[in-house]
């Protein structure tokens, strides 16, 4: 329950939390599925409600607290949150530390 | 999922339970069987079956993300959140220490915010919530000597406001009770006669009481105010 979760897991916390806002689209997501900006399978609603969601599945599935939106993401050239690669290697980021991650 | 059919079912948290205001709106909610989790600086110094107390500091996010984390992993579902935690500092703007300026402002604003915004996430799940949040009178009626408390509690008013329209299509509800003077500690430094000539300025002439703050509060939180939001009713006609 607080074991940090690795890549994989991150990325297939993120395919759900996406799903879980886009029913019925979970087969056509891939890491470079667009979450902002032109061509977003999401409006901005539905980034609000992924982000959320990705924050509530790492407390429950892996006892991890973290905010998402926070200074660094916001502050950043390239938003973290532009597809859902970027969303995977920042919550890894987050979650590890910047060493343990794939740089950006 | 939804609406808790009656009070019984519901989970409440209210932040400064230790005394005063919060306390006895942890026992209003226990006494009709809800389950409440509530917080404050320090120990409770009291306890109830139903009721689950946290060393939280309103303004400080570590706290905050843990606390509803651990409601999260524990009841999984929160249906009430009563923002009663708050400081004054009674004094002229043109003595009052920044010190003083922030620590109301982050316990008062900051720690209102931060709960909002956590609480809200975790409604969010079953689409269904209500928020109620701490303004005062001191916010209509320009009190002189309390510059930073009114600010402090103008700031958690407008906040109400844009949170109703923002949290409205998670079925989350956000509306403000402003309390007329108390008999509480919040007021014990204050000298008898400003109270009296606060009291004497609202059309009904007398102290407010811990009944009427819940009488408001039950009116906000009842499932059937799905449609009372960005609302903010003082008490006394100020």
């Amino acid at each position: 329950m607080d074991g940090r979760p690795n890549s994989d897991e991150i990325l297939d916390l993120i395919f759900s939390s996406v799903a879980s806002v886009l029913p019925g689209r979970d087969r056509l997501l891939t890491p470079g599925t667009r979450l902002l900006g032109s061509g977003a399978v999401l409006d901005s609603m539905g980034l609000v409600n992924v982000i959320v969601e990705v924050e509530q599945s790492l407390s429950e599935q892996f006892g991890v607290s973290c905010i998402l939106a926070d200074e660094r993401a916001m502050s950043r050239e390239r938003s973290p949150f532009r597809d859902i690669g970027s969303l995977a290697e920042y919550v890894m980021e987050l979650v590890h530390g910047p060493s343990e991650s794939t740089a950006e | 999922m939804g609406p808790p059919s009656q009070l019984r079912n519901s989970v409440v948290l209210i932040t400064g339970t230790r005394k005063g205001i919060g306390r006895f709106l942890a026992g209003h909610f226990l006494r009709q069987g809800a389950h409440v989790e509530g917080c404050s600086r320090g120990p409770s110094g009291w306890e109830h079956p139903n009721y689950t107390h946290h060393l939280a500091d309103v303004a400080c996010e570590e706290d905050v993300l843990k606390m509803l984390a651990s409601i999260r992993s524990r009841l999984g579902k929160l249906h009430i959140l009563i923002n009663n935690a708050g400081i004054a500092s009674m004094n002229h703007s043109l003595l009052t220490p920044l010190e003083s300026a922030d620590r109301v402002m982050n316990t008062n604003f900051r720690g209102t915010f931060l709960m909002c915004r956590e609480a809200a996430k975790l409604m969010r799940r079953e689409r269904y919530g209500r928020i109620v949040n701490f303004s005062s009178v001191a916010v209509p009626m320009s009190l002189a000597g309390e510059a930073v408390y009114a600010a402090s509690k103008g700031a958690i008013e407008t906040l109400t406001r844009v949170l109703a329209r923002e949290l409205a299509e998670f079925g989350i509800t956000c509306n403000a009770v402003g309390p007329a003077p108390i008999e509480t500690d919040l007021i014990r430094g204050v000298p008898a006669e400003k109270i009296e000539s606060i009291v004497q300025a609202l059309a009904v002439r007398r102290l407010g009481t811990m009944e009427d703050v819940s009488n408001i509060v039950d009116f906000f939180v009842k499932p059937e105010s799905g449609y009372i939001t960005g609302q903010v009713i003082y008490m006394g006609g100020p």
